[in-house]
């Protein structure tokens, strides 16, 4: 039994590692942090690094969903629809103050933070986030999903990681 | 053509003229935006709807200005127009039989201001969505009050 557990530890550590140098991001670009995305993903600084910088274009493909910047409530339902299209396992960063908690904006048409709707698993703050934090936060993204268990098959009991 | 002329040709339709900045501003009786602006159109050379906007005075009676800016490229003139409406009946003519990109500008508007243009037929949301309550640019609305869509989780 010891020996099992020896390899089942063995194997989500294994499977973190691999996981974590794939990221596929989908960015969901909606406003100014855009263009500091661009910044981030292109040669300077270069997610590429990290495995993270092959936006894929479906969300059925991509493994990491970026909300990139401020989500409107009409616009709630489209993002909705996006993070239930991908699959499993999935990631959800907010990208920026205003998908983290909605920034400045407190009024009629601002979501008050992605996460009032989809789970998020990294936030990302600042107006716009400096490209090194946005590599800081891939960073812990890759050691949450190192550490976390990996069930490959379904009937593997999954007992919750606290970090 | 310059203000003076413009001012004389529509003396008749308007009941005050102020100065803005260089650009002459005109108000006058809502009966009267739609007789002003063909004539505008027709006659004076105003061939740019520049915007339509308004403006809430709540403890004002009439409460609402609708304010209209045109554009002549001819004469290189501006020309803004006010005119007041009351909250209990909140209807201006539509000018949308005379420049078409009117229908849009009111339509958002009518759902930022809740003023009716009479005449424009697709008064539907466009900023906003259906089912929405209020009107978010009226300075009763209650600045963080929010209608969402998607049910919040948790």
């Amino acid at each position: 039994m010891a020996m099992m557990e020896f390899i089942t530890t063995r194997k989500d550590e294994l499977v973190g590692w691999v996981r974590k140098f794939s990221i596929f991001p989908y960015p969901f670009v909606t406003a100014c942090c855009g263009m500091e995305f661009m910044a981030v993903a292109s040669t300077l600084y270069d997610t590429d690094r990290f495995g993270a910088a092959l936006p894929r274009f479906t969300p059925r493909q991509s493994d990491m969903l970026m909300v990139v910047g401020t989500i409107s409530h009409k616009e709630a339902p489209v993002i909705k629809k996006v993070y239930d299209q991908m699959c499993e396992p999935k990631w959800v960063m907010a990208f920026g103050a205003c998908a983290t908690s909605g920034g400045f904006y407190r009024n009629y048409a601002a979501l008050q933070g992605v996460d009032k709707i989809i789970p998020v698993d990294i936030y990302v703050p600042g107006c716009p986030p400096r490209p090194e934090m946005v590599i800081d936060a891939i960073m812990k993204l890759q050691d949450k999903i190192s550490r976390d268990r990996h069930p490959i098959f379904p009937f593997e009991e999954q007992t919750p990681v606290r970090l | 053509m310059t203000y003076e002329t413009l001012s004389e040709k529509l003396k008749n339709l308007y009941e005050s003229s102020s100065d803005s900045y260089g650009m002459l501003v005109l108000e006058l009786p809502a009966a009267n935006i739609l007789p002003l602006v063909t004539c505008l159109k027709e006659e004076c050379g105003f061939d740019l709807f520049l915007d339509v906007t308004a403006v809430d005075y709540p403890e004002r009676e009439p409460r609402f200005n609708v304010v209209y800016h045109f554009y002549s490229s001819s004469h290189n003139l501006r020309l803004r127009l006010k005119t007041q409406v009351a909250e209990s009946d909140p209807t201006v003519a539509t000018l949308s039989g005379l420049f078409g990109s009117a229908r849009y500008m009111e339509r958002e508007v009518h759902e930022m201001y809740g003023i009716k243009f009479s005449g424009n037929d697709d008064l539907r949301p466009i900023l906003l969505y259906e089912g929405f309550v209020g009107h978010p640019l009226r300075k009763d609305y209650p600045i963080d009050m929010e209608q969402p869509i998607v049910a919040y989780r948790k």
